[in-house]
């Protein structure tokens, strides 16, 4: 076998707090050869992206590796110099951040900061817009020459991406880092990425250390999967082995939470309603439009169609889910649905009321009907508030009950949502993600109302927690009769929970029915497409995916 | 702007902190602790909020710290250097400096304390109406504190204590409207960035009013760097109250005040260089120590 390109031997590292080294990553052993597509798969916490920022050299500032050696192209990092570590970044080891939306410099065009790369190669002056050009073109960029003039706040997310992927090329490293790829964009613009660095790394022989919290993602690329836990090595091995004999507990959790990668590499719905008749509705929306106002520089003052002649229908009792890519309209229907946007034109029925055309006030006394869980957990709760404040804002709000008795049913909530009582007097910053996400649906609760809004609830969260609440939610509905209005962009969640499913795309309906019947029998191409874009394809026992060595090929 | 662009959602992992175990003390009472006992460890801070309470005490009561009287003259002991007798020194009718320090600082501290009631309440005022109204009240108030700003800042205490007469309260009056814009700017700017959060729209969608909002979630929030700023331009008030006080709009002698004190002294400046300097020197590290408090607290908020 070859000298491997990156060799670590019982490599901690710890952060410094308090004057204490707490410990992130335990004594770990790995390697990646040339030419290689390694994936390290933990959720957050598990210290993978410390392994990757002790590689590259890129601790922050309380960060320590306190043992062990990691040798980097014949270079020891551990312990390096600052100088020695420059020499390695961009030319042998290069970076893909985690958020192409922050990760591009505002105020400079594409090109020059591809072009920055290029010239620390030595290239010369004249040539190095003719490789900006290239890299841009390599990295599957369309029109290298105007986009390479232009600035990243007009790129779409998906270009960014790709402009940091050309970033990456354009020091011809031999190891390339993608710090979790598949978090920040649509599933399907990420798939397609994904797909074009893996053909692009693989034709080159540039080896690709992939960073996920995502089982699926990683088994669908890597030639071998490391699973971090605590900053340990739980398992490590051939995705298609990991898979079908998992030797580790951990492991068959992160497997059974992905639901691709649980059935086969198949998406099975948990619920058809197929054969059986519809509740009636607690919400439907009819031919519900909503225009914006755009001011365009260049265009002057128009309408922009966010949404058009939507209608939805949730039945009670049951969860209707909506799912598309961002800009879809999901989100705008929803707030429509709450009552926090007014619609252009349509109609909407919250429980037998009209709400169209309502004012806040005459709508407030329908908020104890209908209620929103947000996005981000982090954001949810009023930081200066208590979880027992929060929990029981919504009935000092209506005035419900004396302090004792909404001290109580905070008690009851809390236990409904499987947290401590103890934790009435925290405040949200002590509470992990989860935890958060587990508080926002106590609060949404608190008026017992009887349906639920529930935006991307558990899309900020790891792929066991997201597990977590999804399970919470399903046996809510089943304890309280709830319904829910379940608005996602990921299908796989899709399929854990909902009943029936509208699909979304620019403001339309493409696809309307049971989950059961529009996932495994899609009608519409974009419907096909989303699907296709859950990963967990390459599979297990049964049904062999695309193998490594036909992309090789 | 609009809703429709609602973003791709972006799980910034490194975010998920690990919760704390049950069974460590939580909550707010558990944090204060936590706070007090990580600023208990920077001593500079500790000497600040010392000689900031010293200056406090000896405020209200300096009878504590001095046994002369502000106004007793000693024509045989006129002059005198810096002693243990005489901390700061005598002036040329022989009054104890030390004690004339002391027994100016409720006026001037009586100052800053109107100056800042005036610029908070003010400018959160209309930080808040601006920010939480927004489109033309926005407008309209932010105008007119642009033209606040336009206008340099003793210029303008001029102008005002020139208007309504000389003496403390004017002083006050004008040095708090001096302050008011950076108030108002800030609490702005902090309401614009609160109002979205989505915990706004929770207590909304939760049936909670208007005001209740206001009151409970954008307030609190936005009153973090509002304090810091507070603490710091208690430093900028003193300044600014005894630089007027030193062009002689501030209390009529033989009234003591800070600015006064370092004004008379400055005739002497070769001969008695203490009359000047030392009152200059203890004005001088008591903004020091308030813009260093407000140093340490801003970095606590973070």
């Amino acid at each position: 076998m070859t000298t491997p390109l990156v060799a670590i031997k019982g490599l901690d590292v710890g952060y410094v707090r308090h004057r204490t080294v707490q410990p992130a990553v335990v004594g770990l052993d790995l390697t990646v050869a040339p030419a290689e597509v390694v994936a390290i798969v933990g959720e957050s916490g598990s210290g993978k992206t410390t392994t990757a920022n002790a590689i590259i050299g890129l601790l922050p500032a309380n960060g320590r590796i306190t043992a062990g050696s990691a040798v980097v192209d014949g270079v020891e990092t551990a312990g390096a110099k600052e100088r020695t570590l420059r020499r390695l970044r961009g030319s042998v080891v290069a970076l893909i951040p985690q958020d192409p939306m922050v990760g591009l410099n505002p105020t400079k065009r594409i090109g020059a900061q591809i072009a920055e790369v290029i010239k620390l190669r030595g290239v010369p002056g004249p040539a190095v817009h003719a490789e900006v050009v290239e890299f841009l073109e390599r990295a599957g960029v369309t029109d290298p020459e105007l986009r390479a003039r232009q600035y990243p706040h007009e790129l779409s997310g998906g270009l960014r991406q790709r402009a940091l992927i050309a970033i990456a090329l354009a020091g011809r490293p031999k190891l390339i880092i993608a710090d979790e790829p598949t978090s920040a964009l649509d599933v399907t613009v990420q798939k397609r990425i994904l797909d074009h660095l893996g053909a692009l790394v693989r034709e080159q022989g540039i080896s690709l250390l992939i960073i996920t919290h995502d089982l699926a993602v990683a088994a669908d690329r890597a030639d071998r999967v490391i699973v971090l836990r605590h900053g340990r090595k739980v398992e490590e091995g051939d995705p298609r082995t990991i898979l079908s004999t998992p030797r580790e507990g951990y492991t068959r959790q992160l497997i059974a939470a992905a639901p691709r990668l649980a059935h086969g590499g198949r998406v099975v719905p948990r619920f058809d309603v197929r054969d059986q008749p519809e509740p009636p509705p607690i919400l439907t929306l009819t031919g519900v439009s909503k225009t914006f106002a755009v001011d365009d520089l260049r265009r002057g003052r128009r309408g922009f169609n966010a949404l058009d002649q939507v209608s939805v229908t949730v039945p009670r009792g049951r969860t209707h889910a909506l799912v598309g890519e961002s800009g879809c309209g999901k989100t705008t229907t929803l707030r429509i649905a709450l009552g926090l946007e007014t619609a252009t034109s349509g109609s909407i029925v919250l429980d037998g009321t009209e709400i169209s055309g309502l004012t806040w006030n005459q709508l407030r006394p329908l908020r104890r009907k209908a209620q929103l869980v947000h996005q981000d957990p982090f954001a949810t709760l009023d930081p200066k508030f208590t979880i027992g404040q929060s929990i029981t804002e919504p009935l000092v709000s209506f005035k419900i009950g004396n302090r004792r008795s909404r001290a109580a049913r905070a008690r009851e909530l809390l236990d409904q949502v499987a947290l401590p009582a103890a934790y009435l007097d925290r405040l949200p910053s002590e509470l992990s993600g989860g935890q958060r996400q587990r508080v926002a649906i106590a609060r949404a609760l608190a008026l017992r109302p009887d349906l639920l809004m529930l935006d991307e609830p558990v899309s900020a969260l790891d792929v066991l927690v997201q597990e977590q609440i999804l399970r919470l939610l399903a046996d809510l509905q089943q304890a309280l009769g709830l319904s829910y209005l379940f608005v996602s962009h990921d299908l796989a969640v899709v399929a854990a929970i909902s009943h029936t499913v509208s699909v979304l795309s620019e403001g339309r309906v493409v696809e309307q029915g049971p989950v059961a019947e529009v996932f495994t029998n899609p009608r519409s191409p974009y419907t096909r497409e989303l699907i296709d874009a859950i990963p967990g394809r390459r599979g297990t026992p049964g049904r062999p995916g695309p193998s490594p060595a036909a992309h090789a090929a | 702007m609009t809703s429709t662009i609602h973003g791709p959602t972006i799980p910034d992992v490194d975010r998920m902190e690990v919760a704390d175990p049950v069974e460590r003390p939580g909550g707010r009472r558990a944090n204060l602790r936590t706070a007090v006992a990580q600023l208990v460890r920077k001593p500079v801070f500790l000497i600040a909020v010392v000689y900031v309470l010293f200056v406090l005490v000896s405020a209200f009561w300096p009878r504590l710290f001095t046994s002369w009287g502000p106004y007793d003259t000693y024509p045989e002991s006129a002059v005198l250097a810096p002693s243990l007798d005489h901390l700061f020194g005598t002036d040329n009718y022989g009054r104890d400096l030390w004690t004339r320090m002391l027994y100016g600082s409720p006026l001037t501290i009586k100052a800053t304390l109107i100056a800042l009631s005036i610029a908070i309440v003010a400018g959160l005022g209309v930080g808040v109406v601006s920010g939480f109204f927004g489109g033309r009240t926005d407008a309209f108030l932010m105008r007119i504190i642009d033209v606040l700003l336009a206008i340099p800042g003793l210029l303008l205490a001029l102008s005002i204590v020139t208007a309504l007469g000389y003496g403390t309260l004017p002083v006050a009056v004008a040095v708090g409207v001096g302050i008011v814009p950076g108030f108002a700017r800030t609490t702005r700017a902090e309401v614009l960035r609160v109002k979205t959060l989505p915990y706004v729209e929770a207590a909304r969608a939760g049936g909670a009013s208007w005001g209740r909002v206001l009151l409970r979630h954008i307030l609190p929030n936005s009153w973090g760097p509002v304090a810091v700023l507070a603490v710091l331009d208690a430093g900028v008030a003193i300044l600014a109250i005894a630089s007027l006080s030193f062009l002689g709009f501030g209390a009529a002698p033989p009234a003591a005040e800070w600015g006064t004190l370092i004004a008379d002294g400055r005739n002497y400046l070769v001969t008695a260089w203490w009359l000047s300097l030392l009152p200059g020197l203890f004005v001088a590290v008591l903004v020091l120590s308030l813009n260093h408090i407000s140093k340490t607290l801003q970095e606590l908020n973070r």
